[in-house]
C-alpha cells in the first residue's frame, strides 16, 4: 500500500479547500451552474437522476483497512449506508447533498482518498490487476507504475482539457485481468532478455464504437514508461477530434490515422520527451517503491486448508472464490458482492467494516477492488481460510459464484444514471435469482454476463461472454444480446444476436442460452466461450429466436 | 410538417439536495409530479422553461418532459420520468421512501 508523503497530503488539503470555496460560491449564487459544473466534475461530483453522485477513486483498486473503514464511515454519515463499487475500481455514493460534499472530501483525505479526475476530459483513475502483488503469474507488481502514472497525470496542466476522457489500465501479468485491450492505453508487463518492460496497447475502448486496442510498441523498457505515455498523450491532444464528442476518443484517432502513422508520430514525440525527462521519472519511481509496504508473508499452515476442504460448503466456496497466490502457503480470496437478488457491486457500511477487519486480522491489511465489482483479500494464509469463510458467511459475503453465471457485472443503469437508456440492476438481480433457482451455474461453469444500461458500456457488455445492452426503443426498455465477447488477453467484441427482448423476456432468453450451451458443448471442459467460438452463433440464435424457418415467416 | 405539440411539464433537480423537482402553476418547485403545471400550449411551455432556467440559484438542468393528464394531476409518459418521480428499483430510496413528500420551498 502506498503511503502518502507530506507533499501528497498538503496537495489534497489545498485542493479540497479550493473546492469548498467553489461550492460555497455556487450556493451563494456567485457561480452559475455552467461555471460550476466543470469544477464539480473535476472533483468527482455528478448530478444524476435522483441526486448528486460522488465518485471516489480507489487508485489501481488498492485499499487498506483504514481506507475501507473510511469508506464505510462516509456511507453511514453522509449517504444511505452503502456504496457501489464500479467497473473502474471506483466507489460511488448515490445520495450526497451538495453542502456535505466538501466535508466528505475532507474525511476521505484523512485516509488518503480523493475524487480527483474521476470525471472530466482528463486521465482518469488508473486501473490495475486486482490480484496485483499476489498473483502467481505476475512478473512484477504493477502498482508502483500505476502510482507513478497517477502522480504524473494528476493536475498535469497539459492533460486537463483533453479532447475526451482518457483511461489507462496496467497489469503485471501476461494473463490480463485488467481489460487492458479495452482502454485508451493498456500496459501489459512482459519480459525480454531478462528485462521487464511493457507491451503498449492504444486505442481500445467500449462505448458506442467498441474497439480492441492495437499494439503500438511491443516492448517498452520500464524506465521509459512516462516519456512514452507523454508522447502518446501529445499526439492524441494534437489530433483528437474536438469537433465531435462521439469521435473524440483516441480509438477513433488511431482508427482514422492508422496504427503505423500513429506509431511514427508517437516515436518522434518520444525522442523529444525522453530527453526532457532526464531521469526525473526514474527517481520518482524509486521514491514510490520505497513507500509501498510489501507484506512479510508468514510461511506454513497449508495443511489446515486441506482438512477444512472436508466441509462441502467451504469446498464449494474455495473452488470458485480462491485464486493461486505466488506463495504456496497463501491464497487470494475473492469476496463476491453478487449475492443473488442483491445489487452487483454494492456493499453496506457493515459489510465494508467486516472486510476491513478480515484484512487487518488475516490479510496483511490489504484489500483490492476488482473491475468485476468484487472485493479481494490478496494475501490470506491457507491456515486462516476456514475462519475467514465463516466470518464472511455470517456477514452475507460468502456467495460462492466468482467467475460463474451469477457473478454479473452491471452498471447502475436507469435506477441512478442520468445517461442510461434502460435499467440494468433489476435485470442482474432477477437473472441471478433465476440462475440460483435453476441450480445450474456450477454445471454451466465459467461464464461472464455483463450488463450495460446504455451504449456507453460501463457494464462492459461488449466483452461479456454474454453481453446485455439496455436501450430505449420507442419508449420501452429493450435489451440487446451480444455473444462471444472476451475481456482477457484474447480480447474480442461480442456479436449482436438479433432483435432485442423486453424487460420481461430478457431473463428467460438468457436462460435459454445457458441451456442451449449445455446441449451443444462437446464435454464439461468446453466452456461457453469455447463452444461459441467453435460453433458460431447459429445454435444460440435458435435458442433465442426459434428455428430459422419460423423466424423468416415472422 | 412539424410534429404536433404534446403536453409537457417543467422539471429539474434541486440545487442543494439534487432531488427531482417540478415547476407548479404558482411558481413553486414541488417534489411531486402531480403538482406540476401541465403545459398544453407550446408557446406557454417555452416561456415557462425560460422562467425556470432563470432560477439557477435553486435548481439545475431544467427541461420539458412529456406528461399526460392523470386522476391526481399530471402523470409521466416516459419510463425515465416515471423512475425520476418514484426512485430507484433496487432500494426503497428517493421519493418512494418519503411518507409525506413536502414542497421544496
Amino acid at each position: 500500500m502506498y503511503r502518502y508523503d507530506e507533499f501528497d497530503a498538503a496537495f489534497l488539503a489545498k485542493r479540497n479547500e479550493q473546492f469548498r470555496a467553489q461550492v460555497e460560491r455556487r450556493i451563494e449564487g456567485a457561480l452559475t451552474e455552467e461555471e460550476f459544473k466543470p469544477l464539480r466534475l473535476m472533483n468527482g461530483l455528478y448530478l444524476q437522476l435522483h441526486a448528486y453522485m460522488l465518485r471516489v477513486a480507489i487508485p489501481y483498486g488498492s485499499l487498506d483497512s483504514a481506507k475501507m473503514r473510511k469508506l464505510a464511515e462516509i456511507a453511514e454519515r453522509w449517504d444511505k449506508g452503502y456504496g457501489h463499487f464500479t467497473t473502474r475500481q471506483n466507489i460511488q455514493y448515490n445520495w450526497p447533498r451538495l453542502r456535505d460534499v466538501p466535508d466528505m472530501l475532507d474525511a476521505l483525505a484523512e485516509a488518503g482518498l480523493h475524487a480527483i479526475q474521476t470525471s472530466g476530459n482528463t486521465i482518469r483513475n488508473v486501473t490495475s490487476d486486482h490480484f496485483a502483488g499476489a498473483a502467481a503469474d505476475e512478473i512484477a507488481d504493477p502498482r508502483p507504475y500505476a502510482e507513478l502514472i497517477r502522480q504524473w497525470s494528476t493536475d498535469h496542466p497539459e492533460f486537463q482539457f483533453l479532447p475526451r476522457k482518457f483511461k489507462i489500465a496496467i497489469t503485471g501479468s501476461p494473463n490480463d485481468r485488467a481489460v487492458t485491450r479495452a482502454h485508451d492505453i493498456g500496459l501489459r508487463m512482459v519480459e525480454r532478455d531478462g528485462r521487464a518492460g511493457f507491451e503498449v496497447i492504444v486505442g481500445g475502448g467500449l462505448g458506442r464504437t467498441p474497439m480492441i486496442g492495437k499494439v503500438v510498441r511491443d516492448f517498452l523498457p520500464e524506465g521509459e514508461l512516462l516519456p512514452y505515455l507523454e508522447a502518446v498523450l501529445h499526439v492524441y491532444n494534437r489530433h483528437g477530434r474536438r469537433d465531435n464528442k462521439y469521435k473524440a476518443r483516441i480509438k477513433i484517432t488511431v482508427h482514422e490515422t492508422g496504427i503505423e502513422a500513429i506509431r511514427e508520430e508517437i516515436e518522434a514525440a518520444f525522442a523529444v520527451t525522453r530527453a526532457e525527462f532526464e531521469g526525473v521519472d526514474e527517481n520518482a519511481l524509486e521514491r514510490i517503491r520505497a513507500r509501498f509496504r510489501a507484506p512479510s508473508l508468514v510461511p506454513g499452515g497449508a495443511g489446515a486448508y486441506e482438512d477444512a476442504r472436508l466441509n462441502p460448503a467451504f469446498r464449494a466456496w474455495a473452488d470458485s472464490n480462491l485464486a493461486e497466490h505466488r506463495d504456496p502457503d497463501h491464497a487470494i480470496v475473492t469476496i463476491s458482492l453478487k449475492a443473488p437478488g442483491e445489487t452487483p457491486g454494492d456493499a453496506t457500511a457493515g459489510q465494508m467494516r467486516v472486510m476491513a477487519d478480515l484484512a487487518e486480522r488475516f490479510g496483511y491489511d490489504e484489500l483490492r477492488i476488482s473491475h468485476q465489482q468484487n472485493v479481494i483479500l490478496p494475501h490470506v494464509r491457507k491456515a486462516d481460510l476456514a475462519e475467514v469463510y465463516e466470518e464472511l458467511k455470517a456477514a452475507g459475503l460468502a456467495t460462492a459464484n466468482v467467475g460463474l453465471a451469477s457473478d454479473i457485472i452491471a452498471c447502475p443503469g436507469m435506477d441512478y444514471c442520468a445517461l442510461a437508456t434502460a435499467r440494468s440492476i433489476p435485470v442482474a438481480q432477477q437473472l441471478a435469482k433465476r440462475i440460483e433457482d435453476l441450480r445450474i451455474e456450477h454445471e454451466v461453469g465459467p461464464l461472464q454476463i455483463k450488463i450495460s444500461g446504455c451504449i456507453n458500456a460501463c457494464g462492459h457488455h461488449h466483452v461479456g461472454h454474454i453481453g446485455i445492452l439496455g436501450l430505449d426503443r420507442g419508449g420501452v426498455e429493450t435489451y440487446q444480446i451480444t455473444l462471444g465477447g472476451d475481456a482477457t488477453e484474447t480480447a474480442a467484441i461480442g456479436e449482436r444476436t438479433g432483435p432485442g427482448f423486453s424487460f420481461e423476456e430478457i431473463v428467460p432468453a438468457i436462460e435459454r442460452l445457458m441451456l442451449a450451451y449445455l446441449e451443444v458443448r462437446e464435454d464439461e471442459s468446453e466452456t461457453f466461450l469455447d463452444a461459441y467460438r467453435r460453433l458460431g452463433p447459429h445454435p444460440f440464435k435458435e435458442a433465442l429466436y426459434g428455428p430459422e424457418k419460423r423466424r423468416d415467416a415472422a | 410538417m412539424s410534429r404536433p405539440f404534446t403536453p409537457k411539464i417543467v422539471t429539474a433537480n434541486a440545487l442543494l439536495e439534487g432531488d427531482v423537482v417540478y415547476l407548479t402553476e404558482d411558481d413553486r418547485w414541488s417534489r411531486r409530479h402531480e403538482d406540476a403545471e401541465l403545459l398544453e400550449d407550446e408557446a406557454h411551455a417555452t416561456i415557462r422553461l425560460l422562467e425556470a432556467e432563470r432560477q439557477g440559484d435553486r435548481i439545475v438542468g431544467a427541461y420539458l418532459a412529456d406528461a399526460r393528464r392523470g386522476p391526481k394531476g399530471p402523470a409521466p409518459v416516459h419510463f425515465r420520468e416515471a423512475f425520476r418521480a418514484r426512485g430507484p428499483s433496487n432500494y426503497r430510496h428517493g421519493k418512494q421512501a418519503d411518507s409525506h413528500i413536502h414542497d421544496g420551498n
